[in-house]
């Protein structure tokens, strides 16, 4: 990387398509959506606040029948060379990945380690929470698909999504090295210095492209 | 595709991936034990912040009945010499009972060593006096349409009794008050919440709520539901 006294480049590259906002912000609205009506359904202290059990479970029940739909319909009309391109990326945790999470420098490339780990774990734990949320919604209707570990696993994802968003957040909004990111997702393109800095095997993947 | 010894690159996050997943999916079947260890591993700090104490609280109505305690009138009717109907103050007036138990939800939680203060069936019962032939209670809560009943034999153990206390207090709202049936033996939903009426039953053929929906009238903990010991 060739060093310049000129002042910080401005140009800018893009980051993340239509594709992948939509994805993106699509999981989080419904994140956010199941959390609030979930933590109402599951803490005593708002369900007494509350009161209204079934119409706050209905609308859990319906956002997350909405937000798996308009997952599937991003994901198939979208663009799914570069979702996939992405997954095959952040699947491949290589030599400078493990560095990096064993907390030295090394050059990363569009997606560093640590959103690696963070991606795998929100992909992971969107399908648990879909999978017991459906027996959840089953078992209530049919004992033979009432398991006595459905609530923990639901309840137990619950606590590690809110630990992941909050770090996620921190680094997305607050941090001052990080938080520059948010940009790529909101309109899409990030400075090129900044990139440079922080995802140099992606500018020079890039590049070559 | 590099190679770095036992695996390759890629293979790493997607064996985290799917390790995940079939993490979770087991997660599943693990038995209320099972929950019971994790459950105490979790640090104290963090149990803090999720004050749920173990209960979830289930309503079926559109609100979750709230009864002033001072407006609260228990009727018992049906097949009685005398129906009867009884305020808090007059219940608390009853022989008192207190236990320590176990709560199972057929949903996958319990609570244990609830401690609760209320009257035992018999001393309730007896204000009055049921039939010779009577063979079941149905009781009635304030939660239209939640219903569920018991046998006199079942409302007749020595660990079933009308509470009014938990944990050493007035029953809390979310838990029924002012007075709900505490069936230690049975899943929760035979435990009736809000109870506002008791029907004494020459017959013992009424489905609960849930038993409606299919679930099994003789809701024995590890013995119905398909749960098995």
């Amino acid at each position: 990387m060739a060093r310049t006294a000129s002042p910080p480049e401005r140009t800018t590259i893009v980051r993340f398509g239509r594709t992948e906002r939509t994805l993106h912000w699509v999981h989080a609205a419904g994140f956010f959506a199941m959390l609030a009506t979930g933590l109402i359904l599951y803490l005593p202290v708002l369900s007494e606040v509350v009161a209204r059990r079934n119409l706050v479970k209905n609308v859990h029940i319906w956002s997350a029948v909405a937000w798996a739909l308009l997952i599937a319909v991003i994901v198939l009309v979208g663009n799914r060379r570069r979702l996939a391109e992405n997954w095959r990326e952040i699947e491949t945790i290589d030599r400078d990945d493990r560095r990096w999470l064993a907390g030295r420098r090394a050059p990363q490339g569009k997606f560093n380690a640590g959103q690696k780990v963070n991606t795998i774990l929100t992909v992971a734990f969107a399908v648990l929470f879909a999978v017991s949320g459906f027996f959840l919604w089953l078992g209530e209707r049919n004992h033979a698909f009432l398991f006595d570990g459905t609530g923990t696993v639901h309840e137990t994802l619950t606590l590690a999504s809110v630990v992941l968003v909050a770090g996620h957040l921190y680094l997305a909004v607050i941090h001052p090295s990080t938080r520059h990111a948010l940009r790529g997702m909101t309109r899409g393109d990030v400075r090129k210095d900044w990139a440079e800095a922080h995802h140099a095997k992606w500018v020079e993947d890039e590049r070559r492209v | 595709m590099r190679y770095n010894g036992w695996m390759n690159d890629r293979a790493i996050g997607r064996a985290a991936f799917l390790g995940l997943v079939g993490v979770g999916v087991a997660g599943l079947f693990l038995g209320r034990d099972a929950t019971r260890v994790i459950g105490s591993v979790v640090p104290a700090t963090v149990r803090g912040i999720v004050p749920t104490s173990g209960w979830r609280i289930y309503t079926i109505a559109a609100r979750m009945p709230s009864i002033r305690p001072a407006a609260y009138r228990l009727q018992i009717a049906g097949a009685v010499e005398r129906p009867t109907t009884l305020s808090l103050a007059d219940l608390r007036g009853l022989p008192r009972a207190e236990q320590v138990s176990d709560f199972h939800c057929v949903t996958g939680w319990s609570v244990y060593d609830v401690t609760w203060g209320g009257v035992r069936f018999r001393d309730l019962l007896a204000q009055a006096g049921p039939v010779p032939g009577a063979k079941a209670l149905r009781f009635v809560s304030d939660e239209v349409p939640y219903d569920d009943t018991l046998t006199l034999e079942q409302a007749l153990l020595g660990d079933v009794m009308l509470a009014f206390d938990m944990d050493g207090k007035p029953l809390s709202r979310p838990h029924g008050a002012p007075a709900r049936v505490v069936m230690p033996r049975m899943y929760g939903y035979k435990s009736v919440k809000w109870v506002t009426r008791i029907e004494v039953l020459e017959a013992d053929s009424r489905l609960g709520y849930w038993e409606q929906r299919g679930y099994d009238k003789d809701a024995w903990v590890d013995g119905s539901n398909g749960f098995t010991a």
